[in-house]
């Protein structure tokens, strides 16, 4: 047992973060809406390209360092730490680009993987449909051949970036024959056609994070099948594999961010001298450092022995819970600031719900937890 | 950075695991249990090999390796909830070590780690787990520590008879004179190990009850309101495991910061330990009520060592001056 970075680990670190310190964003724009922020998420993106900082994580000849897992992890926690954004083109980076990689051509590679990394185009995630969310496999958007390519018709939800996009990581079902995880194939559709409408879905915060996907008979060429026809099921399991790896890094630090923030506050408030608040806030403290060393014992576990522990499903799944308890307990040390619309914590407090249900529910998670850890028995579906 | 056991410490976990295995079996232990006593064969096995002595620095007849190892063994012992004094006499032994003086510790050291003697610590006089036949007793309280010869302690009956309990007198005894409070750490870790093996054994023996009993023609573990709260379990389980190593490693190798992860690691063992047993009768339904069934050990041991030199809200309280004074600071 080692709880320090190496000495290589320990360099990558203090480069990037020297060169955060010193090559900081610009203010976020206050006007000009959200349009205007994603402006200035994907110039961060081309000013961290520039500087060979996108994407470390990626081989060296796809325009990466190579660099490990750990300092891939090394990297989010250090985004966190600066308080930086993350890339704009995040979905491509982290998900898109990595099942290319897997499951790409040489063509798609040489295409598709150097403007990921530029930002020059956007990349979002087609998979959950109105009826099928957890359930993925369930899926109805149907692609039909047509000549040397395929013809699309359905409906997405959830797509965040969707209106930034250029490309869509697309699941959609080839064989209405072939048993339900059978056939599928996973596309990568160009969002420019008229045949794709993006509608912004307004949440509970009030803005939009994400989208609607109306698709009426988009077309998709041979060429952008990933994987092949009726292997998409896989295809898809490798991007949701990625899906929290390395998001899960900036997000724990993000968390610890905001509890320090919070100690501050309760301090402010003369706070920490209440004995109930003083409680709540080192359980949250505890959780947040358990977090933290579950998402790097089953990072170090994956790297040492190839197996990742059952950590995964557990960090999301307590991320979550300790979010919102954190957020709620803000309510309580802030007061009516909290509750006053437009707020820092208003917003962390609505933004936090939402935790639980993204990137696999709580419940789904528990599943899990308990059929592939615990090796308990599936309850059979009622038919 | 490296959360793994070296093979050296993996041999440690492996031999634990297959001798106690045989050797602490349900049956024994619940026979010891009844009786109340201490299962003196198993004590002197261990001894023989050395176990309690293995965070005892060579100088004083230990074998001088560190919390991670002493953490391993708390964990695979508390697993089978093994009737020997084992916990009581490295806690005693580290307090000593720790923050007794030249003379304390060379009177007393020796003896405790080859298990010639057992010991036992505690910061309620009234009740000190594991304290019935000790030779020395630590008595801790408000960052001061006593030391307190077997003799004046009286056997009082816990609800954990697999370690026999004495009341001892208050005021009793000679001062440690050194920093009662890193000794304390030290102790916390081990007895935060110990919690995560009785948790990891209640959920083990509850995965198991739930797959093999079955109604309305399923295995009741294939329900989710009985799956979700083994999952439950695990969370609490590893999150504590996490935080033990942590611990462990930071006594060894990151003397800063021990005080804050102890603090951790026995705030969430000490939940952890409450939590996961109480589960584990509840998920065992009627049988879970039983004597028979063997839980019931698991939750009484978590019961006396979740507060065992301080519970848990005792350590989030510690906890929120420590990260309070370091958001001062920031």
């Amino acid at each position: 047992m080692d709880l320090t970075f190496s000495e290589t680990e320990t360099a990558f670190r203090d480069e990037l973060r020297g060169w955060l310190a010193e090559n900081p964003p610009p203010p976020e724009p206050s006007e000009g809406g959200e349009d205007a922020s994603y402006a200035w998420r994907r110039d961060w993106q081309r000013t961290l390209y520039d500087a060979g900082w996108a994407a470390p994580g990626w081989p060296v000849e796809y325009g990466g360092r190579g660099a490990s897992l750990t300092e891939s992890a090394i990297y989010f926690e250090e985004i966190g730490r600066a308080r930086v954004p993350l890339p704009a083109n995040v979905l491509g980076l982290l998900l898109g680009g990595p099942t290319l990689m897997v499951w790409g051509t040489d063509e798609q590679k040489d295409r598709f993987l150097a403007p990921i990394l530029s930002a020059e185009e956007i990349w979002c995630q087609g998979f959950s449909e109105p009826d099928a969310g957890s359930d993925l496999a369930a899926l109805k958007t149907r692609a039909v051949k047509d000549g040397d390519g395929w013809v699309v018709t359905g409906q997405k939800v959830w797509t965040s970036g969707a209106q930034h996009s250029k490309w869509c990581m697309l699941v959609a079902r080839t064989d209405g024959e072939a048993a339900k995880h059978k056939g599928l194939t996973y596309f990568l559709m160009d969002m420019e056609q008229e045949a794709v409408q993006v509608r912004p879905l307004r949440q509970i915060t009030g803005e939009a994070e994400f989208n609607e996907l109306f698709i009426e008979e988009a077309r998709i060429p041979d060429e952008h099948v990933v994987g092949g026809v009726g292997n998409g099921w896989k295809v898809a399991l490798t991007t949701l594999m990625n899906e929290r790896a390395g998001l899960g890094f900036a997000l724990q630090v993000r968390l610890r961010q905001l509890l320090d923030d919070l100690f501050a506050a309760a301090a402010q408030r003369g706070l920490l001298e209440d004995p109930l608040v003083a409680d709540r806030l080192a359980d949250l403290h505890i959780r947040t450092e358990a977090i933290r060393l579950l998402a790097w014992k089953g990072l170090t576990d994956t790297e040492r022995y190839g197996q990742p522990g059952p950590e995964g499903s557990l960090v999301k799944w307590q991320w979550s819970d300790t979010n919102q308890k954190l957020t709620q307990l803000a309510a309580d040390i802030v007061g009516p600031e909290a509750l006053t619309a437009g707020t820092h914590w208003s917003y962390e407090l609505l933004r936090a719900r939402g935790n639980s249900i993204e990137g696999g529910t709580t419940e789904v998670l528990k599943n899990i937890v308990a059929e592939r850890v615990l090796g308990l028995p599936r309850l059979k579906a009622v038919a | 950075m490296d959360f793994g056991l070296t093979d050296d410490q993996r041999d440690i976990q492996r031999t634990a695991r297959e001798l106690l295995g045989s050797r602490a079996t349900p049956d024994r232990v619940r026979t010891h249990a009844e009786s109340g006593q201490v299962d003196e064969v198993l004590w002197k096995e261990l001894a023989e090999l050395g176990w309690p002595g293995i965070a005892v620095a060579e100088e004083h007849g230990g074998q001088g390796l560190g919390a991670v190892e002493l953490a391993i063994l708390c964990e695979e012992l508390g697993r089978t909830i093994a009737p020997v004094p084992f916990l009581p006499t490295v806690l005693a032994a580290a307090l000593i070590e720790h923050a007794g003086s030249d003379e304390q510790r060379a009177r007393w050291l020796p003896g405790l780690a080859s298990g010639e003697h057992s010991g036992a610590a505690g910061d309620t006089p009234e009740l000190v787990h594991g304290a019935a036949g000790a030779d020395v007793i630590v008595l801790v309280s408000g960052g001061e520590a006593r030391l307190v010869e077997g003799g004046e302690a009286e056997p009082v009956a816990s609800i954990d008879s697999t370690r026999p309990a004495a009341r001892v007198p208050e005021g009793a005894g000679e001062p440690l004179p050194g920093d009662v409070e890193a000794a304390v750490d030290r102790a916390l870790v081990a007895v935060a190990a110990e919690l995560v093996g009785v948790c990891d054994r209640a959920l083990e023996m509850t995965v198991a009850y739930v797959k093999d009993r079955k109604q309305f023609g399923t295995p009741v573990g294939a329900y989710q309101a009985v799956s979700h709260r083994c999952a439950q379990m695990l969370l609490d389980t590893e999150s504590a495991r996490a935080c033990v190593s942590f611990a462990a490693w930071a006594a060894d190798a990151d003397r800063e910061r021990l005080g804050e992860a102890a603090a951790m690691a026995k705030a969430a063992a000490s939940d952890a330990g409450r939590d996961v047993t109480a589960a584990a009768i509840q998920l065992h339904g009627g049988i879970g009520f039983t004597w028979e069934a063997d839980v019931h050990w698991l939750y009484k041991r978590a019961q006396l060592d979740a507060v065992l030199l301080g519970g848990a809200s005792a350590h989030r309280a510690r906890l929120a001056r420590i990260a309070g004074a370091r958001a001062a600071a920031a």
